[in-house]
């Protein structure tokens, strides 16, 4: 049996609206076959998490250029295990500063791609380590 | 016609001798790249001659400095008789930050103030605000009340300085802000100059700082127009911009003509809602480029521009008064040219934007430092930033002479071809019924995400490169000092806007929302109400929710 196609959120917490690398990716991960949802700028953790759930996603794409992700994904993740839907991925991009990886990584964001990253590179890892969820019985 | 029928014919023979000699080169071996384009895809031809430009009628196409339609720039002395203002875009932290940055800008030599906003305030959010949460001070000042703007503008002479605010949907409320304060410092209205940016149709298409839906957004801009006209004649009300749809992707063209028609947008708007003739406004209307790394696409998109606007001030509006027809514009250089590798090439890369700029024509201009790719810039980036613009105008000659670049086939050609395509943009959007309809429809977004994505790909192909990302790149990360804004800021700010609620006079609040929200509902012109609004220590997101509750709240579509 084939595997279901990986279903992904594209999502931009806070306030910035540079979302042009955050539909650049939801195009790019369109093009490469997955099933894909964009959020639209200004959505809170609350509204990502409940947007992933609802969408029965595998992955999240979060994307932040204000300054404000150090505060924003450690959120989003948080709220995931509250929801015990901590089994799907998070990663993030944007304008995040080397000295701010590893807070993130240790709160639950598994990788950080920032500009320059090229797309392939961003699928590959995608390819590698997100497999569909389990879908309940 | 351009040239005399002899040169022509002299052209087309050496013409030929040319051609056979490229053709014998070219069999021996190809050039460095099959095709050649500018930043946008543009095709850009081996060499250009008369020939290119032979249908180009002097004085309909490019006539004198000051004549029309002014595609060699609006005044007849040019940066002979004023250079351009140095207006660096600053704004970080606290008020008190951002006024002690400003101080020393202006010690340093710049002209003009330029203001940049946190998301909260872009927003129509305070700081204490849950939506706010971590983002106070970050990547501008956070302004909640008047109180706050007092302290922003301390010792700074708002009768002589003028300054600009990049400041959107809030933007009646800054504005009544800076009236307050300036009533306050003993400067009359009709004394202040400045510019709000103003400019929501921008908004929906690229930078996605909305708040209200685009039909009360545009209301609220046209009431600012109405109010400016009347009582504050020395302030520019929109700054129509192209920066921020060619930061999101799009290519020189479209900027141009998405830009060009969003102003044709608010002109109708005004002309209909308010009744005014649009020499009584369009005078002050600014404009507002993105200055990319592609050197002549971005002169001739200059030189274009202002010659389309005169056309369309001319003969669409019927304009009379010669300033209605000026396209006076600001220029900052592109942000989204600048690597987060190797920070230090981008001096080269913003003193050639910069370079263009000039070249272009700009009124004013804003240099981006190195290290704005990372965060806000630190004081020595700044200063070099400025310095750029200092060593252009005053070290190397170029501001000598006005227009210099006119007359060359290439940018005569160029400045014809991007006039030519941008009206093909703006006819196909009149025929969807204007910019409100072609924005609802997701035409100009789409198409911009049409040209992000090609670029991203050519990026990824290799056939555009941009140093240090997909060319000569090094493995050592090279860092520059970067400026944090510590939390303290966030802490000051809930605390200081905590006290004002405390001690303000809570009826003389609810009182003037109250009277703001009633002119909402009758339509009539908020100016007055919010100026009151904001002298009684409403703070920004008050007042902006009687908008959100009055006109709604827009969603993205998220459009991909």
């Amino acid at each position: 049996m084939s595997k279901r196609t990986l279903r992904i959120i594209v999502a931009k917490p806070g306030l910035d609206g540079h979302d042009r690398g955050a539909r650049i990716l939801a195009r790019a991960f369109r093009d490469a076959g997955y099933e894909v949802v964009y959020t639209g700028c200004h959505q809170t953790p609350e509204q990502i998490v409940s947007a992933a759930i609802q969408e029965d996603v595998d992955l999240i794409g979060l994307s932040c250029l204000s300054g404000a992700h150090k505060h924003l994904f450690p959120k989003v993740v948080e709220l995931l295990k509250e929801q015990q839907a901590e089994d799907i991925v998070v990663i993030g991009g944007g304008i995040i500063p080397k000295q701010d990886f590893q807070k993130l990584y240790d709160a639950g964001i598994q990788e950080i791609f920032t500009p320059g990253t090229p797309l392939e590179e961003i699928i590959k890892w995608i390819e590698d380590n997100v497999q569909p969820r389990e879908e309940l019985a | 016609m351009y040239f005399a029928k002899e040169l022509l014919e002299t052209d087309s023979r050496l013409r030929r001798k040319w051609e056979d000699e490229v053709r014998k080169l070219l069999e021996r071996k190809g050039e460095r790249k099959e095709r050649f384009s500018t930043v946008s895809d543009h095709e850009i031809q081996r060499l250009y001659t008369p020939e290119d430009i032979k249908d180009l009628d002097y004085e309909r196409d490019m006539s004198y400095p000051g004549q029309f339609p002014y595609t060699r720039g609006l005044h007849p002395t040019g940066y002979r008789g004023r250079l351009w203002t140095y207006r660096m875009f600053s704004g970080m932290g606290t008020a008190k930050d951002t006024n002690e940055r400003w101080h020393m800008l202006l010690e340093q030599g710049q002209t003009g103030l330029s203001t940049a906003f946190d998301f909260p305030t872009l927003m129509g959010y305070d700081t204490d605000s849950p939506k706010a949460m971590g983002e106070c001070g970050r990547c501008g000042v956070a302004i909640d009340t008047l109180e706050d703007f007092e302290i922003l503008v301390d010792q700074i002479p708002l009768g002589e300085v003028t300054t600009s605010m990049t400041i959107n949907p809030p933007a009646t409320v800054m504005w009544a802000m800076y009236c307050a304060a300036a009533e306050r410092q003993g400067v009359p209205l009709n004394a202040i100059g400045g510019t709000i940016q103003n400019d929501m149709l921008k908004e929906f298409i690229a930078q996605k700082t909305f708040m209200l839906p685009p039909e009360p957004s545009i209301k609220l801009i046209s009431d600012t127009v109405e109010f400016g006209t009347k009582f504050v004649p020395k302030w520019n009300t929109i700054s129509i911009s192209g920066y921020h749809i060619r930061e999101a992707g799009s290519t020189a063209v479209q900027e141009l003509a998405f830009t060009l028609r969003d102003g044709m947008e608010y002109v109708e708007d005004v002309i209909n809602r308010k009744g005014l003739h649009p020499d009584e406004f369009a005078p002050r209307l600014s404009f507002f480029f993105n200055s990319h790394i592609d050197f002549f696409e971005e002169i001739c998109k200059m030189r274009a521009a202002r010659r389309i606007w005169a056309k369309v001030m001319r003969e669409r509006f019927k304009a009379q008064n010669e300033r209605s027809l000026w396209m006076r514009f600001h220029t900052q250089t592109a942000g989204c040219s600048l690597t987060a590798q190797q920070p230090y090439n981008n001096v080269i890369r913003t003193a050639t934007e910069a370079l263009a700029a000039v070249l272009g024509g700009t009124q004013s201009l804003h240099t981006n430092s190195l290290d704005e790719v990372w965060c806000l810039p630190t004081d020595h980036a700044v200063q070099i930033a400025l310095r750029t613009q200092q060593i252009i105008a005053e070290e190397t000659g170029v501001p000598n002479t006005l227009d210099p670049l006119a007359g060359s086939y290439f940018v005569e050609k160029l400045t014809d071809e991007m006039e030519e395509q941008a009206w093909e943009y703006i006819e196909q959007i009149d025929e969807m019924g204007g910019m409100l309809a072609a924005i609802e429809q997701g035409y100009p977004q789409m198409e911009i995400a049409d040209a992000a994505f090609r670029f991203q790909e050519q990026i990824d192909s290799g056939e555009k490169v941009m140093v240090g990302v997909n060319k000569y790149v090094t493995e050592e990360a090279e860092e520059c000092p970067l400026l944090d804004i510590d939390e303290e800021v966030e802490r000051s700010q809930l605390e200081r806007l905590k006290d004002i609620k405390k001690r303000r006079d809570d009826k003389a609040v609810s009182r003037s929302l109250d009277d703001l929200r009633s002119a909402c509902k009758k339509g009539e012109n908020v100016m007055p109400y919010c100026i009151e609004a904001v002298k009684n220590l409403a703070t920004e997101q008050e007042i902006c929710d009687v908008y959100r509750e009055v006109y709604g709240v827009y969603q993205d579509p998220g459009l991909f």
